[in-house]
């Protein structure tokens, strides 16, 4: 039980998470993506007679259970698996954070930037809702997100999925070393 | 394969979809919806892994994009190493999935889509400090707020949709 309730290795979720792909496809031709998730809730919510949202969504509805499943698996390790300890943070970046007024590391979404006091602050409004924005935008224009084009894309040595994962890194990149500073001042 | 394309119900919606997303439903098979818990399934044990590995931590991220850690690096080597190492055995083998049915695969196409579209969500990634399925994850840990960057990022895909015409690809 404690190797369970402990943090796990990256070499663990690494084999688990790739043994994902083969599950989905082996389980019903799936191909492992999470951000397409979104398209169908637009195509399903929202389609507004815009020919992108415009086809058959109840035909990728395994994808909101595969999303559904993966709340849940959130909601069980929560409970069950003990996982409330402080996260580790590198000194280098704690020090850093301790400079923004950033010092609670006891949850795995800092509770200083991501919550709904914060929302109402510029700091969270531009983290939040302009982060999500990004994503969203992001992964659709990109053609999928760190599942569809990181790991599906280049475990099917798709050329133009390295693309993006290195874009994606690039983007990163510039984000925490040069824009979020001065975001986390605000 | 040929004869795939033929016999789908509607081949332009097919192929848009094909070319739009990397989540393409490849299965021309239907099933009662209830077949659909075994995805659910696998999306748990994704969901677990992401805790327990503290991939949703947005410290983690950080730490990534600061190169002061190599366990995100690890994580996603890791994965696509035994990705592809699946992949290539299930092509090699010709495996069928467990209705009996030829496992696909669609070449992605380059577009000038995967740089700008690549970065823009590279930006996003380090401020949210989640991918969506960390976001989804997030949501199940307690963290409600977060449903407001899910909706925020459902919001980025829907004017995608609608001004991607205008846009370079």
């Amino acid at each position: 039980m404690e190797t369970i309730t402990q943090p796990w290795p990256w070499y663990t979720a690494g084999i688990i998470i790739g043994l994902i792909v083969p599950a989905l496809l082996i389980l019903g031709n799936k191909h492992f993506g999470i951000s397409a998730n979104l398209r169908h809730a637009c195509a399903a919510c929202l389609p507004s007679n815009i020919p992108f949202f415009s086809y058959d969504w109840k035909k990728e509805s395994w994808n909101f259970f595969f999303v559904g499943g993966i709340l849940v698996g959130g909601i069980i390790s929560t409970l069950y698996l003990g996982s409330d300890e402080a996260v580790i943070v590198h000194p280098d970046l704690a020090k850093e954070l301790a400079t923004y007024g950033i010092n609670d590391f006891s949850g795995m979404v800092p509770a200083q930037l991501f919550s709904f006091e914060s929302l109402f602050t510029v700091r969270g409004l531009v983290m939040m809702v302009g982060g999500g924005f990004l994503v969203g935008f992001g992964a659709r224009y990109a053609g999928g997100c760190t599942s569809g084009h990181a790991i599906m894309g280049l475990s099917d040595l798709q050329w133009p999925s390295l693309v993006a994962t290195i874009c994606f890194m690039i983007g990163g990149f510039v984000m925490a070393n040069f824009i979020l500073p001065f975001i986390l001042h605000l | 394969m040929e004869n795939k394309t033929t016999e789908h119900a509607n081949p332009v919606d097919f192929e848009v979809r094909s070319l739009d997303t990397m989540c393409v439903n490849e299965s021309e098979l239907v099933h009662p919806w209830w077949y659909n818990f075994k995805y659910a399934a696998v999306g748990i044990i994704f969901g677990i892994v992401f805790i327990k590995a503290e991939i949703i931590s947005w410290f983690r991220i950080q730490e990534m994009f600061r190169l002061q850690s190599f366990h995100m690096y690890g994580v996603i080597g890791t994965a696509v190493v035994v990705g592809a190492i699946s992949v290539f055995l299930i092509k090699k083998f010709k495996v069928k999935s467990i209705h009996g049915e030829e496992i696909t695969f669609t070449d992605k196409k380059f577009n000038k889509g995967q740089i700008i579209g690549g970065l823009i969500f590279g930006l996003g990634w380090a401020l949210t400090g989640a991918c969506p399925g960390p976001l989804f994850a997030q949501v199940g840990t307690g963290a409600f707020v977060i449903l407001v960057v899910v909706l925020s990022a459902t919001a980025g895909t829907w004017v995608y949709g609608k001004f991607r015409d205008q846009l370079p690809h």
